[in-house]
């Protein structure tokens, strides 16, 4: 890509005794970039994670943030970057206000403006203690310490499970302010409109491994592109063509999904027909994703329940 | 209408019968067994006449009263009038304790996690949850009264007879009753599980405090005491019934009170306002040390205080010490009278070893913190910020550092600070404070081993709770059974010089000293190379 590269790992391994969890990792995030980083339960996102932020030692690889190195020098990278995991475990007898100044003063930040101004975006009540919060009240306590630190990096893993549909829109807008100001953000998700919404590249990991990384573009070029179409003469053998898949007739017209490389070939032959209508989307995320997916749930689902 | 609020107790008091079949009967054994215990004990240690009268004499002391009560049946000192005098109160605390845990467990805890609200949208009565539980209690308690009545009788001790026996049992079971509708009434004016025991334990405590400032200085107040009621009993001399009678009829008042506020609220909300805590953290929370300070707190601050009134009560009886020791076999087998000292300050090196040991447990709880927090995924969450390793396990090892010092202290100015009033010849309070402080050494190792244990071998931190209780065992134990002298020295607590009748050893002292520093910093290395767990 050419630009300022903040967060580097490469061939990271790490194995829990027998069990392999990351069997070479290769992340890359540019500055001012939204990278997500998607794959299923017991895939490696959170062990990922943990290494970059120097909690688990990589058995090899080399994992560097801000050119320094993830175990040596976390510390000093932790001045810099905001963590908002996908469990929030928050101390029972603190209140939110109180984890909130901790975490803040702890990260070496004082933005009082930015932390009251979230904390009303967010809809939390500070003054109440952790063990009365739900899920989705102690994730807004994480987000609201995040946001409100003027981090370079934000490593976000699952942040907006248990949020509603509102907060996970605030919680979007601030991403979106972060990158705005220069900011880059690491962001592990299972909400794949999110990401697809805000991330500029995507990494998907399965078994430990990244097995495709780009930019949306990029990854579907790679896929498929879904295609409805009528016409006034009848297709005949439009089965029979190279590239077409899940072909469905509905009615006088047909909906299919063309492989990228052969679209020109199929507009051709579709136009001798007399197109009447025509259109065309683009493969979601998610079609992508299934599409790594399909036929091999069985093994990914092994490791469930995310942490070793 | 009964469908409406009764609907499935019976069943769901099973289930709790279910959930808690070793909870229970775990509580029921232990109490009944030391009771028994305890008894049989007595005729032993005390063996003759003479030895009970004289046993009778120092409860006359008002520490004494105060602390187990007032003295009934004195002139003629049983077995039964002393084991009724010495262990119902304290044994009555431990039911109520037992009572008021599992009425909390299956009330405001099951209420406050949920679980409560999976059972009402079930086909069950509004009110059947706190039945249940009430009905498990009150069983449980009244076949914890039938066993110790039935246990204490059939010691077949002369003066422990059949209607005694039955009292002493109901005694407990109806403090049992009582706490456990006390809880009920609690849980339903706390919002939270944490709060309902608060105010509970806060009522039990009042409760002992008022019945000791009320044995002292003014009978009325006691009677504002469930616990002086207890005593008011009088087993097995008189053989009260009415203030047991007079407990069960408050405990149904109370448990009517409670039914009928648990039936009037909602679920999830208590009538006692929660209070709005803390929007900013105070500067002294912002750090790895305020925290770990501050999530704490509550249990550090009781230990200090336990510790002082653990000192305070041994000090209170100093003065009839010299008397009382001569007069009993087994102390005088733990204590071999030496020249020069007098059996007090013998004595107080027994005790200070004791205390030091139990001063360790806030010592080892306050660092290993370090390790339940790593095990809630907290730590994860802390190291994410700019804290390096070395200082969060730095800060709890202050910490740890801190509390050894306070506990040691507290234990040995309450001591002193008891003593003086009642000693002809108080002993100085340099020689006590130096007789604890000199067991700061073997708290460090203990502490030490601790922190090689985190850093190096987490899963096994459970290793330093066994060698506390094997030191406990060997040291308090280690006298009075002719252990070997071996034995001993495989605890760093029998290598501390016992002042003042032993010479001071600065070199044992220093080994202690310096080994476990090299532990505090290997395991520190340690901590600082290993993965975090969570």
């Amino acid at each position: 890509m050419g630009r300022l590269s903040i967060l580097q790992a490469s061939n990271l391994v790490k194995r829990f005794g027998r069990f392999t969890a990351l069997n070479g990792v290769n992340i890359e995030v540019n500055k001012g970039e939204v990278f997500g980083f998607i794959g299923p339960n017991g895939a490696g996102k959170s062990t990922t994670i943990r290494v970059l932020l120097g909690i688990l030692k990589a058995d090899s690889g080399e994992a560097k943030i801000f050119g320094k190195d993830a175990w040596k020098d976390a510390v000093d990278i932790h001045k810099r970057i905001a963590y908002v995991p996908g469990d929030v475990n928050l101390w029972p007898n603190l209140t939110g206000g109180e984890v909130i100044d901790l975490f803040i003063k702890l990260r070496g930040g004082n933005n009082k403006s930015k932390r009251e101004e979230l904390i009303q975006r967010f809809d939390l009540d500070p003054t109440k203690k952790c063990r009365t919060y739900s899920k989705g009240n102690r994730q807004k306590v994480a987000l609201v310490a995040a946001f409100a630190s003027e981090a370079d990096l934000y490593i976000l893993d699952e942040p907006t499970s248990g949020l509603d549909p509102l907060m996970e829109r605030i919680f979007q807008e601030c991403v979106q302010e972060a990158k705005n100001t220069g900011k880059s953000v690491l962001l592990s998700s299972h909400v794949l409109s999110e990401v697809e919404r805000l991330c500029d590249r995507v990494g998907i990991i399965r078994e430990g491994k990244m097995i495709e990384s780009g930019s949306l573009g990029e990854l579907r070029h790679l896929t498929r592109t879904n295609l409805y179409v009528e016409t006034i003469r009848p297709m005949d053998s439009l089965a029979s063509l190279q590239g077409v898949h899940e072909l469905v007739k509905e009615g006088e017209a047909f909906s299919f999904q063309v492989d990228s490389e052969h679209l020109d070939n199929i507009i051709q032959y579709i136009s001798q027909f007399g197109v009447t209508k025509l259109e065309s989307a683009p493969p979601t995320l998610e079609d992508l994703f299934m599409r790594h997916y399909e036929g091999t749930s069985k093994s990914a689902n092994s490791g469930a329940g995310g942490r070793p | 209408m009964f469908e409406q609020y009764f609907m499935k107790t019976g069943s769901l008091a099973r289930f709790i019968l279910r959930r808690d079949r070793i909870r229970i009967p775990i509580w029921l054994i232990s109490i009944v067994a030391i009771t028994l215990v305890v008894a049989e004990a007595f005729t032993n240690l005390y063996a003759s006449e003479t030895e009970l009268q004289a046993i009778a004499e120092t409860m006359l002391n008002p520490a004494m009263t105060a602390m187990v009560g007032q003295g009934y049946g004195l002139d003629n000192y049983t077995y039964g009038a002393m084991m009724a005098h010495q262990m119902l109160l304290f044994t009555a605390i431990a039911v109520a304790i037992m009572s008021i845990l599992l009425v909390t467990r299956h009330t405001r805890t099951d209420e406050e996690d949920g679980r409560i609200e999976m059972i009402r949208s079930l086909p069950a009565g509004r009110l059947s949850s706190l039945s249940a539980t009430l009905i498990v209690l009150i069983s449980t308690n009244v076949v914890l009264a039938i066993f110790t009545g039935v246990g204490l009788y059939s010691l077949g001790i002369e003066s422990m007879d059949w209607e005694g026996s039955l009292l002493y049992g109901s005694a407990l079971g109806a403090t049992g009753i009582f706490f456990a509708a006390l809880t009920a009434l609690f849980a339903q004016l706390s919002e939270s599980s944490r709060g309902t025991i608060g105010l509970t334990m806060g009522g039990l405590i009042l409760a002992y405090l008022i019945r000791a400032i009320g044995d002292v200085t003014n009978e009325t107040l006691t009677w504002f005491s469930p616990l002086g009621w207890v005593l008011r009993s009088e087993v097995y001399v008189n053989n009260y019934w009415w203030p047991i009678t007079f407990m069960l009829v408050i405990s149904i008042v109370l448990i009517v009170a409670s039914l009928y506020l648990s039936a009037i609220r909602d679920l999830g909300a208590g009538f006692l306002p929660s209070k709005p805590g803390r929007k900013h953290a105070s500067p002294m929370l912002q750090s790895p040390l305020g925290l770990s300070y501050r999530i704490q707190r509550t249990a550090l601050l009781s230990w200090a205080v336990g510790m002082f009134i653990l000192g305070a009560s041994y000090g209170s009886v100093f003065g009839d010490l010299d008397a009382f020791f001569s007069d009993i076999e087994i102390m005088e087998q733990m204590l071999t009278p030496m020249e020069g000292f007098s059996l007090t300050e013998q004595f107080i090196t027994m005790l200070m070893a004791i205390m030091s040991m139990l001063g360790t447990v806030p010592v080892l709880m306050a660092f290993l913190k370090l390790k339940g927090e790593e095990k809630k995924n907290r730590t994860e969450l802390l190291l994410s910020h700019a804290v390096s390793r070395t200082k969060l396990i730095g800060s709890y090892l202050i910490i740890a550092f801190i509390t050894g010092f306070v506990m040691l202290s507290l234990a040995a100015i309450g001591l002193w600070a008891a003593s003086v009033p009642v000693m002809d010849e108080p002993i100085a309070f340099s020689t006590i404070y130096g007789a604890a402080l000199v067991y700061l050494p073997a708290v460090w190792m203990m502490t030490g081993i601790a922190v090689l244990l985190v850093g190096v071998a987490p899963n096994f931190t459970v290793i330093i709770w066994l060698y506390l209780v094997f030191s406990y065992f060997v040291v308090y134990l280690g006298g009075l059974l002719q252990f070997p002298l071996w034995l001993s020295n495989l605890t760093p607590f029998g290598y501390i010089p016992q002042l003042p009748v032993e010479e001071m050893n600065i070199t044992n002292l220093t080994l202690l000293t310096l080994i476990a520093a090299t532990m505090i910093v290997i395991g520190a290395i340690g901590y600082n190379k290993r993965d975090i767990e969570g």
